[in-house]
């Protein structure tokens, strides 16, 4: 296990290595920059102050003198200062970290908790109506834009019922969380119902589960200690996958209800130009990513011990 | 009650003018204290930063005017700037030397009274060297703030303490300060409170709302700031600002009533306008902002003849597509300076939209088939690519096609200030001050600037100085209107509209002001909620 562990955070420094030099290439060509971005509004901007503003910002000095400062910086620790806060950006990372894992972790929960026991019955019952039901449900869900089925729950939950607020972080409780949370996790959902519905359905099919079933074990010691187990490897790979990239999905739904979490700091600090801000928080969003993963493939050794990493 | 409040809004809609009335509250009712104001913050994102000195965004002076206070304010009654931190102003007679009576009662959020110190020090900070200040270009006016800015001196010489609540102000050129410094960049700050390394997180400030919390890219909380200098103010006892980016997530809110303002779109226009109960609470001005297409007058040859940019102006239905497209939610624009201007020029008419003419006059310039051009444009649906979409077929009727180019928003600001554009489509802002405005006309502009069609009109530039010069506000008003109506005849642009900024209000929220130079700039000391609202 030690050794899966060291393997696999050996694996994530080129991974990180690639991801800073392409982001830092990538937002220093295209155009436009925070200079600029202050008079989108139509209020224009002093050449001289934006002169003060590059070299302030060092926007002035050559790209590879930039890059090798950005990279040996990151590498301590140091992601740099806000073109737009002056703020360092760690600073502003931490302070949007617990709304995003807060907003990420409870739309993969509702994902888990309608998602995996859909995935299951539907399974179980091949070609009924519930399977059917729920399929049709699955992907309609994952072919449902986040931000209209936002402004839907917002409609139906907080205008017509009154339930619940439509939005903001409010004193970061479970009333202002159950929305987004909704909103950001009916995808993983439906795609874990329909993971899961394919995994139980295979593992079904197995010789040994017919054994198991001619040997006389009942149907619920079939279902719950041979195909659930078996059909786990599966579904735990799906909720690895989209757990890891539900942060960097997260910016759409953030940005709709006003949550404070560093999918919208990621927007506003692209449409403003604030470079290192943007570097530091796709830099989170893909260590978010590895990390996840990594847990997922210790994941697979402690319910499978048949798998092995060679 | 709110008769009279949709009455007034509606008196401002039909004229168009940002200086009428603000949302009326009239004299029987008496302001009631307490409660709290939930306002929006719409443009975007996140606020930017709490230290105002930094961030000219319009969305950041949402903040700005809850928590800092500027030597002067806009007066949108009066459309003028009116002082504020100051009781009284003497000026020299040669309009250069300005010595302000300072207010003796203004005190910071952390206890300590304002004095001339605190005026010259934030000036002083804002011509800094070696940092970006975006109010450096107000400042600059001063006499001395020059040197400062290129590191030749450390204090600006057009800045003298008198006393303790006296302070001098030399200026470097005859301008009104008043234009200059009731912008929120130029607020006025406390030296220790900023020096302390972390003004961005804890701002303190002169304004009606002491900062309480700021929950970045959500909320900021402020609350009444009891040693605010104008007696009785604020009424409220909290103004929370809400950032909510999304036109369609600030709507459902709106009508849960969990906000009590909202800048609304067209197709928000729209909707509520035709809603019995909701278009009793609209507020709309004539913003100073004029939407246009910018010719570039250097990289296109045709451009540069005035009767190929006269018959652009005929060949385009402005009407219809203001009507059509921006759902009313605009005023046609005439000339440069918007109908919200002091100097406007009522008598002055649009461009009659006239195909058949506009032929006449490209053919008059030697381009009877036309011509071609690229049009760079944002997606802007106010003034961007959805109006040049509709416009290329008008010019194409005359011969002249254009081929449309999408770029950010972001990049339009650096493209305009390159030039490496042959004509765009933005929205410029035209106000207060007129005289600075048409500047971006004259010749020694550079494009850098805002000169960003390379206009170059001797008359222009003759008539400009002259109004620059000139000591008489009536004469200087004249002049002003004269520039503008030879920009009206060279056409430089094509004129399209002026905003009509409207905002959605609460019938429990009163004190609103129909403010021109930015809808969603509210001075809260003046806002008060009945006791109709739902948050105590």
């Amino acid at each position: 296990m030690l050794l899966v562990l060291v393997r696999r955070v050996g694996n994530m420094v080129p991974t990180l290595a690639a991801v800073i030099a392409l982001i830092f290439v990538l937002f220093s060509v295209i155009p436009g920059s925070f200079m600029s971005g202050l008079g989108d509004d139509g209020r224009t901007m002093d050449p001289a102050v934006m002169e003060r503003m590059r070299k302030e910002m060092g926007l002035d000095q050559p790209l590879l003198e930039r890059f090798v400062k950005y990279a040996g910086a990151t590498v301590v620790g140091d992601l740099g200062t806000s073109f737009r806060t002056r703020e360092p950006v760690t600073k502003l990372i931490a302070g949007r970290l617990w709304p995003s894992l807060k907003l990420t972790m409870a739309a993969m929960l509702v994902a888990m908790a309608v998602g995996i026991p859909l995935g299951f019955v539907a399974a179980l019952r091949p070609g009924s109506l519930i399977d059917t039901a729920s399929m049709v449900g699955a992907v309609s869900g994952l072919s449902l834009p986040k931000f209209w089925l936002g402004l839907l729950l917002m409609y139906f939950f907080a205008l017509q019922l009154k339930w619940l607020p439509s939005f903001g972080y409010g004193d970061g409780g479970l009333t202002h969380l159950i929305l987004p949370a909704i909103a950001l996790g009916v995808s993983p959902l439906a795609l874990l119902a329909r993971t899961t519905r394919a995994a139980v359905l295979d593992v079904l099919n197995a010789d040994f589960v017919r054994t198991a079933r001619s040997k006389g074990m009942s149907e619920r010691r079939v279902v719950t200690w041979h195909v659930m187990r078996n059909a786990l490897v599966l579904v735990v790979t799906t909720v690895g996958l989209q757990f890891g990239s539900l942060m960097g999905q997260a910016v759409v739904v953030e940005k709709l209800f006003s949550w404070p979490g560093l999918g919208s700091l990621l927007v506003d600090s692209v449409f403003q130009r604030d470079i290192p801000a943007v570097q530091g928080c796709i830099l989170v969003f893909v260590l978010f990513f590895l990390i996840i993963n990594t847990l997922v493939d210790l994941a697979y050794v402690a319910i499978d011990p048949r798998i092995r990493y060679g | 009650m709110k008769k009279l409040m949709w009455l007034a809004a509606a008196a401002v809609a039909v004229v168009g003018f940002g200086t009428a009335e603000a949302q009326q509250t009239p004299q029987t009712q008496t302001p009631r204290k307490g409660g709290t104001v939930r306002m929006t913050a719409p443009y975007g994102g996140s606020l930017t930063s709490l230290d105002i000195h930094t961030s000219p965004r319009a969305q950041d002076d949402i903040a700005g005017k809850i928590l800092h206070r500027t030597l002067y304010n806009w007066d949108s009654a009066k459309g003028q700037p009116a002082l504020e931190l100051a009781k009284e102003v003497a000026v020299s007679g040669d309009g250069m030397v300005y010595t302000y009576k300072l207010l003796d009662n203004a005190y910071f959020h952390n206890g300590r009274r304002m004095t001339a110190d605190d005026i010259i020090w934030s000036y002083t900070r804002i011509m800094d060297s070696t940092k970006g200040f975006p109010g450096a270009r107000y400042v600059r006016f001063i006499k001395g703030a020059v040197d400062v800015e290129k590191g030749a001196a450390k204090e600006i010489s057009g800045l003298r303490k008198i006393d303790d609540f006296t302070v001098e102000m030399t200026l470097a050129e005859r301008v009104n300060p008043g234009f200059l410094f009731f912008v929120g960049v130029t607020a006025i700050l406390p030296k220790e409170e900023v020096e302390k390394g972390n003004f961005n997180s804890n701002p303190v400030g002169l304004g009606p709302f002491k900062f309480v919390e700021h929950v970045p890219g959500s909320r900021l909380v402020t609350e009444r700031w009891e040693k605010f200098y104008k007696p009785g103010k604020p009424y409220a006892d909290k103004v929370i600002v809400l950032i909510m980016g999304e036109a369609a997530a600030r709507d459902v809110a709106f009508r849960n009533k969990e906000i009590d303002t909202s800048i609304l779109g067209p197709v928000q226009y729209v909707a509520y306008m035709a809603d019995p109960v909701l278009s009793k609470g609209i507020l709309e001005v004539a913003e100073m902002f004029t939407r246009s297409m910018v010719m570039n007058q250097a990289s296109i040859k045709p451009f540069q003849d005035k009767r190929v940019r006269q018959a652009i102006n005929h060949a385009i239905d402005a009407e219809l597509i203001v009507k059509r497209l921006a759902k009313d939610k605009a005023y046609r624009a005439v000339s440069w300076l918007p109908s919200s201007s002091p100097v406007f020029d009522k008598t002055m008419k649009p461009y009659a939209f006239d195909p058949e003419k506009a032929k006449k006059l490209l053919a008059e310039a030697g381009y009877p088939n036309g011509f071609e051009f690229e049009w760079t444009t944002s997606p802007n649906e106010s003034w961007g690519l959805p109006i040049v979409e509709a416009v290329l077929p008008m010019l194409n009727r005359v011969g002249i096609k254009a081929k449309a180019k999408l770029i950010e928003t972001t990049v339009l600001t650096e493209t305009a200030m390159k030039g490496t554009f042959e004509a765009y489509i933005g929205s410029n802002v035209t106000g207060p001050d007129s005289l600075s405005t048409l500047k971006c006309f004259h010749s020694k502009t550079p494009r850098t600037a805002c000169n960003y069609t390379a206009f170059n009109n001797a008359e222009y530039d003759k008539t400009l100085d002259e109004a620059g010069q000139a000591s008489d506000p009536e004469k200087q008003a004249e002049l002003l209107r004269k520039a503008n109506a030879i920009l009206y005849d060279e056409a430089p642009v094509w004129f399209f509209n002026y905003n009509k900024a409207v905002m959605a209000y609460q019938p429990w929220l009163h004190g609103l002001q129909a403010n021109p130079t930015e809808l969603a700039h509210q001075y809260p000391e003046d806002l008060w909620v009945d006791e109709r609202s739902p948050v105590k």
